[in-house]
This record gives structure tokens, C-alpha cells and sequence, in this order.
């Protein structure tokens, strides 16, 4: 079972990443399941959401102690980089964001999302950069379930398709390099 | 048929369609405004009505209206709404029309706040309107249950001809997991309903009616629903009970908690502690008999009530232990959700009092 928190603005995507994530989890025939923080929040506020992909029945949908921490800004990675279970991962978006947790019992990987969403193509796709890093470190879904499901949502609007897919790659090499 | 990731939100209005569920009332409030949303765009699809009303009063008024006619309607709101609501249903609860209402609870008292709750027990389960009666209040702990809770929530109402409602927290409402939607139902399928107003059409007159002046005529009215309290009491009771044959701590929790318990219960086992759960999945008629079952046990020390309210549950519990065994409580308000260690711990502590009592 792996439990991450996806964390960051609204607006950048935390959500949608995290429905991509859900999604290509049940593609595989896993249990999932995603819980949004729900708030009088919208563009320019917080967001973050639970997700859970699990090879057994899930019980509790809460993320108290993710495995995973995903933080797309700086106000995200500090506000949750604490709850990170011992032994877990951090992904942040060094982009916006300093890297120092202030803890070393977890991996913390920083990625400049936002400067490899520009170079795939566009900004909003900094989301899809931090789920390809996710999925070559942790290997939680197949890369190819997220493409399949990145297809369902984009259809007809090939460019976003192909700045989603290159970002999602950009993510993944990111991250390889560092390991 | 494959799943498909959808909200609980959704998984309710596809239960209801799947159902007949062909007419829909509603007022907008967080959190559970993506019901109407959803219903807005499927209910024209479907040959349906959708009204977004001018306030609950009024929306619940029209599901009074909509289903005497023999028509499944559905209403949907959260707490402060559905305190509104309550006149109208305690008239259709009188009238005997079956609907279905919809209650994400959010915390109160009052306007409270708009995260999970579950401080309405007492208003769902216990009246809430007016009057003696009583509602078939079904308590979802999944997406999927939002969605089969809310087809089978239709049938009930129909068979009993008692009003039937969803009570579930804000988190299932927001939650997103698998659901196989069960095929749509065929309306010529449905049973007739010969005490519907659909139109005079050459039968006998029909009346419904909340109106009746005479005591010596309320009376008989009122016990006959108290007879089909009793049926629905000895029929309809439901609950989902996990490893609780062998526990010395019997936690129950409706709802999303019902699942952090659950993993309470886990934790507390791998700890040597033989904890169990009890999930009401009706929370009226009240699943008197499981309790009564593990308060009979003699491995069972206590019990604990997990809930997002000062303790209302818990009070059937306590009706259904029926001092057998201590019964605890546990609870979070003001929109907070107990962790699975909260719980834990309330488990010890629950299982050092009933010792230190014994």
C-alpha cells in the first residue's frame, strides 16, 4: 500500500495529478482512493488530496502519515514535510520551493518542475513533471497506465497530450539522474 | 461491467437514476452542491425534472409533491439545509409518500463549518421533524455503498411507504474511489402504487393528506406507521461486523470513520490487542442485535463508539448493550476526523477503565 500527498496551489494541478494517479491504479486493478482537501479554496489558494493505491482493500482514506509527499510549492512542502512517515520520499518543486526538510530519516528529491514544464512545452504540466518522477522512483503505477489516461482525458486537444507526455518523460529522466 | 473512479457526490445520483429516480429538488450548499450539479445535466437527459428551488423549504415541499404522484424523487443538502427541510418531512412521514433525502453532514451547531460531521444522528434517526415517526436512515462508508445505499434506499421507501435517507459525512461525499454502477432500472418494472395522485383518469378519488383533525381518526393513523416501524425494525436491520467473535474491545463507527476504525483495528491487533468493529449500516432501524451478540460474549471487556459528534450514537449502544458490558465514547467535532492512532489509544484507554470497573 502506498499512501502520497499531493500538495500545492490551486491551479497546479495537484488535484488532477492526483485523479491521474487514482485512475491508472484501477487501470491495473488495484484499490484507490482519492480524498481532496475540501475548502472554500480555488485558484490562487491551497489544495492538496489524498491518494491511496493499494493491492488490498483500502480501510481508512486518510493520508495522516504519507509514504510520499509530493509538494509543488513552498508553503505545501513546509507544511507537510513533518508528517512524512520515517523512511519515506519527498518529492518538491525546487522551482518555488527550498528543499530543506530539516529531517534526514527521508529521501527528499528536489525537482525544478516548473522550469522542465516550460522546457515540455508549458508551466501547467509541472504537475505531470512530479507524477513521472513518482512513477520512476516508487514504480506505484506503470508509466504506461498514466499515458493511457492522460490520452482519455486529452482527447481531441493533441498539443496538451504531447506537452503532458513530454513532462511526464522530463519528470521521470529528472529524477533518474539523481538516483 | 467494469469500475469506474467516480465522486460520492456522483455515485448517489447514479444510484438514484439507475433506480427511477426521476425528479430531483434541491438548494445549493457545500458540501454536497455537486449533487444537484450532476443531477442538473443527467436528470434533462433522462426525461427527468430538475428544479434548482428557491430554498430547502421549498424543494423539500416539491419532492412532497413530485413523488405523491407516484413519481421516485430525491432531495439532497447538508446539516443547516436539512434542519429546514424538516417540517416537509415529517408531513410526508404523515402523508406516507416515499422519497429519498440526502444528508452531507457538515459540522454545526448552527452555519456551522463545512468539513465532515456527523452531529445529525440525532435529528435522522430520532424524528427530527414534528410528530411520531421515524425515517429508514441508510449510513454509507464508500463510494460504492453511496451509490447501492441510495438505489436500495428506493425500494425501502417504496415498500414501506416511509420517507428514507442517506446520512453520510462530507467525506464520502468528496471521496473518489471504483464503483460498478448497477444497470438501469426499467420503470415498467416498478411495483404500482395505488395510493398515488397521478391523475383521476376514471379510478376512486385519492387524498394525501398531513391533515387529520379528529383524534379518534389520527390515532389508528399514527399506529399504523408505528406498525410499519416495527416491520421495518424487525426486517431492515443491517450492520457489517469485523472480527468481532473474538474481541475484547468492540469499537463502532458509522460512515468514513467506520473505516478508520477499521484500521484501528488492525493496528490494535498487531499490537496482541483482539480489537473488532461494528458498522451500523442502518442507523434506523438501529442494529440492536449485533451489539446484543458481542455484549453476550464473554471475551467482549467493552466498547468503545467512535464518532464525529459529542455522542449521540453512542446512546443506542448503550440501549443495546444494555449494561452488559461499559460502553466508551470517543468523538472529534467542529469538522476534525480522528487518525487511526486517536482511535487506538481511545481503545486502550476504554480497555484500562473496563478493567479498573471490573
Amino acid at each position: 500500500m502506498v499512501r502520497i500527498l499531493l500538495a500545492g496551489q490551486g491551479g497546479q494541478g495537484v488535484l488532477s495529478a492526483g485523479q491521474f494517479l487514482a485512475n491508472s491504479g484501477l487501470h491495473e486493478g488495484k484499490e484507490v482512493s482519492y480524498l481532496p482537501a475540501y475548502g472554500p479554496e480555488m485558484r490562487g489558494g491551497t489544495a492538496n488530496c489524498a491518494v491511496i493505491i493499494s493491492e488490498e482493500e483500502i480501510a481508512s482514506p486518510l493520508c495522516t502519515t504519507p509514504d510520499v509527499l509530493i509538494a509543488l510549492n513552498s508553503p505545501s512542502f513546509h507544511r507537510f514535510a513533518p508528517a512524512v512517515k520515517s523512511g519515506g520520499i519527498i518529492l518538491v518543486n525546487g522551482s518555488i520551493s527550498d528543499s530543506f526538510a530539516g529531517r534526514d530519516d527521508v529521501s527528499v528529491y528536489d525537482i525544478p518542475a516548473n522550469d522542465i514544464a516550460i522546457e515540455a512545452g508549458d508551466v501547467r504540466a509541472a504537475n505531470m513533471v512530479m507524477t513521472g518522477a513518482l512513477c520512476a522512483l516508487t514504480h506505484v503505477v506503470q508509466d504506461k497506465s498514466i499515458v493511457s489516461c492522460l490520452q482519455q482525458r486529452f482527447v481531441g486537444k493533441p498539443q496538451v497530450l504531447a506537452v503532458n507526455e513530454r513532462a511526464f518523460r522530463m519528470g521521470a529522466e529528472a529524477v533518474a539522474e539523481k538516483k | 461491467m467494469s469500475k469506474i473512479l467516480l465522486h460520492g457526490t456522483e455515485a448517489i445520483c447514479e444510484g438514484a437514476i439507475r433506480n427511477g429516480c426521476r425528479a430531483f429538488f434541491g438548494y445549493p450548499i457545500t458540501p454536497q452542491n455537486e449533487v444537484p450539479e450532476y443531477m442538473s445535466v443527467k436528470m434533462p437527459q433522462i426525461g427527468g425534472v430538475f428544479v434548482q428551488a428557491e430554498s430547502e423549504v421549498a424543494a423539500i415541499n416539491m419532492v412532497y409533491g413530485a413523488a405523491g404522484s407516484g413519481t421516485r424523487a430525491m432531495t439532497s443538502s447538508s446539516s443547516p439545509g436539512v434542519s429546514l427541510k424538516q417540517e416537509g418531512i415529517s408531513y410526508i412521514a404523515c402523508a406516507r409518500i416515499p422519497c429519498v433525502v440526502v444528508n452531507i453532514m457538515r459540522a454545526g451547531p448552527g452555519l456551522g463549518g463545512i468539513q465532515p460531521a456527523q452531529g445529525d444522528y440525532f435529528q435522522a434517526t430520532k424524528g427530527g421533524g414534528h410528530g411520531d415517526y421515524h425515517l429508514i436512515v441508510l449510513a454509507p462508508s464508500s463510494v460504492q455503498e453511496a451509490c447501492d445505499f441510495t438505489y436500495r434506499a428506493f425500494d425501502l421507501a417504496d415498500k414501506y411507504r416511509v420517507p428514507a435517507m442517506i446520512l453520510a459525512d462530507g467525506m464520502i461525499g468528496q471521496l473518489m474511489e471504483p464503483v460498478e454502477l448497477p444497470p438501469m432500472r426499467d420503470l415498467s418494472e416498478l411495483p404500482e402504487k395505488p395510493w398515488a395522485t397521478s391523475g383521476h383518469y376514471g379510478k376512486d378519488r385519492r387524498v394525501l393528506n398531513s391533515l387529520i383533525i379528529k383524534p379518534d381518526e389520527l390515532e389508528p393513523h399514527v399506529n399504523e406507521l408505528k406498525k410499519t416501524y416495527d416491520e421495518i425494525y424487525a426486517n431492515e436491520r443491517r450492520a457489517a461486523c469485523y472480527k468481532t467473535e473474538d474481541a475484547e474491545i468492540v469499537i463502532t463507527a458509522y460512515g468514513t470513520v467506520a473505516r478508520i476504525a477499521k484500521s484501528a483495528v488492525n493496528v490494535l491487533r498487531s499490537q496482541g490487542i483482539r480489537a473488532g468493529c461494528i458498522r451500523p449500516i442502518t442507523v434506523y432501524p438501529f442494529p440492536d442485535d449485533a451489539f446484543a451478540a458481542c455484549a453476550a460474549r464473554s471475551c467482549t471487556k467493552a466498547f468503545l463508539s467512535v464518532e464525529l459528534s459529542l455522542g449521540q450514537m453512542v446512546e443506542d449502544v448503550k440501549l443495546a448493550v444494555n449494561g452488559k458490558k461499559p460502553v466508551y465514547f470517543y468523538g472529534r467535532t467542529g469538522g476534525n476526523v480522528p487518525d487511526e492512532s486517536e482511535i487506538v489509544e481511545a481503545a486502550k484507554r476504554a480497555l484500562e477503565s473496563a478493567a479498573k470497573q471490573a
